[in-house]
């Protein structure tokens, strides 16, 4: 079977009338059926793949059950069933990921996706699990860009050790979505005595970051390159969860965790402060930069404790416990870094206070709006 | 990081600051200009660490503040045209004019983007011949060479779809204006190191003379301040009124010749508003004649605007030294970054956001009681 479109040209002058002086159409020749068969689109999304009929079906048998298979996703049903681990609490995320362009140095929109998930469970102390992936197609994306993606999320996961379980699709027309989003779910699970907590810092905490601060903001900003700056800077994009178990191996007593993403240290840390009503002081000479992160953040005019992160970690941790707390952390995954970088005190109330290079010391804000380029 | 680093060594500030101390008998008003000082100072909490004799008092240096409320509502009118991309400098994204800003027009569907130089903006225009393309030329003498540098360039690439909406301003006429104002409090200035990296301070020897006020030129990294406040604060101890070179690593009496002829060829000088602060004659740049054809204003007919200030906003009195951010009672309250009443709010360079992010001193003089 040929499967040749039947491209009518031989009726096509009586149809159009043209003038009868242009010369007689090449008689008509059939070559096998004539019916126009469908293409099979294995090239792009179309609307077609989020119909939610068989090229659905196809899309999720071919791009999603290989790469991502476990027995709770190709079970198929509505919804995936999970076995409690044991006792202790869950703890249920979602986070919805846009990231422009898809890759950049250091990852892509899947593996952000994945530990961007992960990450929000690690830093209320649960172990991740389970994961579920709802993905916002755009027509015309190419396949191959799919197919990439989810072999990503795959091997974040894996590196992660959750399972991705259940899934959506839909298709959104050309131009009504950037290529493609993600929105994930992730289900955790707290072992029993594990309590942390933006409001339950204590004054003398110490304070301690899993490395240098603004990589993941600045790659995705140099990869974009709209600014026209060149910056050989990989986001430091990672699943944070071993670095929290070894954490909590240390025996230290673990009072607060976070992620420094969008808005960076200093967003993150004034939301601390206001959960805790009590005050956070920083060293700035402790608090680790790499020089190109920080030659991108003068030329830019971006304090580089604005810019976001997504393979840190900020730990309050007793302030008896920071060695210990340091050297598991220094020798767990993506935590070689580690620094102390400040300590918990009681006043002033909800303040993030910096103690500068110079000696001087200042409040250290959160980040208002989007983080904007400097004029001069 | 290499330049950098060393001007923020703890150990050279503190020396500095000795220094200080050390020469300060009385109290002195020292303007910095520039509002990338004022950052300066306030992110690296240089206020807190100098004698309290020496009183700092922000200048009108922020291009972002002082772009009067018209021009950026003329902005706004012209970005929201279905053909035109506009073009800007990032922090004009914020800057609110008569109940809009920029951020809103791109929300409604108007193509602003951000470039970090106006040559981006020329190959945008290179790019997309169909659209025209507008690049919102303010700033004062810095951003200047780059500024007619694209419209240089747009006229040798015989592009017909790239203009320039101008707003600029030039430092030297606005210390005349603080200097000559009967309130005046200024004692002594630091002028602005990147300004004079391009003009030189050729021009400062009669307005110090003419004033009898100390003009410094100064840098931007806290070693830089220091050393240029220290030359001020010498200066007024000893009773000396000079035009001096605290920034000697970046600029020169003449400055950058080239550069000031290519303003020279594109720019003349005219009479420019200042927003909070009003008309002062000679302080701005526009488009010569011969380069008329790439004014903004002309080629997309504004209308007549006539914006109206928050009652609230003192951003004119800040601006000339006669108030600081905590003076006014929308401070914080009304009026934030999220929320600015006035343009000082916006801008990273601006007083009362800087004040904001980083000063706060009731906070800091609480924790450190």
């Amino acid at each position: 079977m040929t499967g040749r479109r039947n491209s009518g040209s031989g009726t096509a002058n009586a149809l159009t009338g043209l003038p009868k002086s242009q010369p007689a159409p090449a008689p008509l020749e059939m070559q096998g059926p004539v019916c126009p068969v469908p293409l099979a689109h294995t090239q792009q999304v179309v609307l077609g793949h989020g119909s939610g009929g068989r090229m659905t079906r196809n899309l999720i048998e071919q791009y999603f059950y290989p790469p991502l298979a476990n027995p709770d996703l190709l079970r198929g049903d509505d919804a995936a069933v999970l076995t409690s681990p044991g006792s202790g609490r869950f703890a249920l995320t979602t986070d919805s990921h846009i990231v422009s362009p898809l890759f950049f140095p250091g990852g892509d929109i899947g593996r952000l996706a994945v530990c961007g998930t992960v990450n929000d469970l690690a830093m209320v102390g649960a172990q991740p699990r389970w994961l579920t992936a709802g993905f916002i197609l755009e027509e015309g994306l190419p396949l191959e860009t799919l197919e990439r993606v989810v072999a990503s999320m795959k091997q974040a996961a894996d590196e992660a050790g959750v399972a991705i379980v259940a899934g959506d699709t839909k298709v959104a027309e050309k131009g009504k979505a950037d290529g493609l989003f993600i929105a994930t779910s992730g289900v955790g699970w707290i072992p029993t005595g594990r309590e942390v907590g933006g409001a339950l810092a204590q004054p003398g905490d110490a304070v301690l970051l899993s490395g240098p601060l603004g990589e993941h903001g600045i790659a995705v900003l140099a990869a974009r390159g709209e600014l026209e700056f060149e910056a050989d800077i990989c986001s430091d994009l990672a699943p944070l969860n071993a670095l929290v178990e070894a954490l909590f191996a240390s025996g230290a007593q673990v009072h607060v965790l976070r992620d420094p993403t969008r808005g960076g240290l200093a967003t993150t840390l004034n939301e601390i402060a206001g959960q805790s009503g009590l005050c956070l002081q920083l060293d700035e000479c402790a608090i680790p930069v790499r020089p190109a992160v920080q030659a991108a953040c003068e030329m830019l005019g971006f304090d580089p404790l604005h810019v976001a992160n997504e393979g840190k970690l900020v730990a309050l941790v007793r302030g008896a416990d920071a060695p210990a707390a340091l050297r598991a952390m220094r020798s767990a995954p993506y935590g070689a870094e580690t620094c102390l970088i400040g300590e918990v005190l009681p006043e002033p109330a909800g303040r993030v206070l910096l103690r500068t290079g110079i000696g001087g010391l200042r409040v250290m804000d959160a980040l208002s709006g989007e983080l904007l380029p400097r004029i001069c | 990081m290499k330049y950098v680093t060393e001007f923020r060594d703890a150990g050279l500030a503190a020396a500095a600051l000795q220094e200080i101390r050390r020469t300060v008998t009385r109290p002195w008003v020292v303007m910095e200009i520039c509002g990338g000082q004022t950052h300066s100072i306030v992110r690296h909490g240089l206020d807190q660490l100098l004698p309290e004799q020496v009183e700092l008092v922000h200048g009108p240096g922020c291009p972002v503040c002082v772009t009067p409320l018209e021009q950026i509502d003329k902005a706004l009118t012209i970005a929201s045209r279905p053909e035109v991309i506009f073009t800007s400098y990032g922090d004009m994204l914020r800057v609110p004019g008569s109940g809009r800003d920029l951020f809103a027009v791109r929300a409604a569907g108007g193509d602003v983007r951000v470039v970090y130089s106006p040559l981006d903006a020329v190959k945008i225009a290179r790019d997309n011949p169909d659209r025209q393309v507008v690049f919102f030329a303010i700033g004062f003498e810095t951003t200047a060479p780059a500024n007619v540098m694209s419209v240089i360039q747009a006229h040798e690439l015989g592009l017909q779809n790239y203009s320039v909406l101008v707003s600029h301003v030039r430092v030297p006429p606005a210390m005349h204006a603080i200097l000559g104002s009967p309130q005046n409090r200024v004692q002594a200035f630091l002028a602005a190191g990147h300004v004079c990296a391009v003009m030189g301070y050729w021009e400062y020897p009669p307005i110090a003379a003419q004033y009898g006020v100390p003009i410094v030129v100064t840098g931007f990294e806290p070693l830089d301040i220091l050393h240029g406040l220290l030359g001020a604060l010498r200066q007024l101890e000893a009773g000396r009124a000079e035009a001096e070179n605290a920034y000697s690593r970046a600029v020169t009496l003449e400055g950058n010749r080239p550069a000031q002829a290519m303003i020279e060829r594109v720019f003349e000088p005219c009479d420019r508003k200042w927003r909070g602060i009003g008309e002062i004659p000679g302080s701005g740049w526009r488009l010569r004649s011969e380069f008329a054809e790439y004014d903004a204003e002309a080629r997309f007919p504004v209308g007549e605007i006539r914006p109206a200030e928050s009652p609230l906003c003192i951003a004119g009195r800040i601006l000339q030294g006669l108030a600081r951010p905590h003076d006014c009672t929308a401070f914080g309250m009304q009026c934030t970054p999220e929320h600015p009443l006035g343009a000082t709010m916006v801008s990273a360079e601006g007083a009362c956001a800087a004040y904001y992010r980083y000063g706060r001193r009731e906070a800091v003089r609480g924790e450190s009681a």
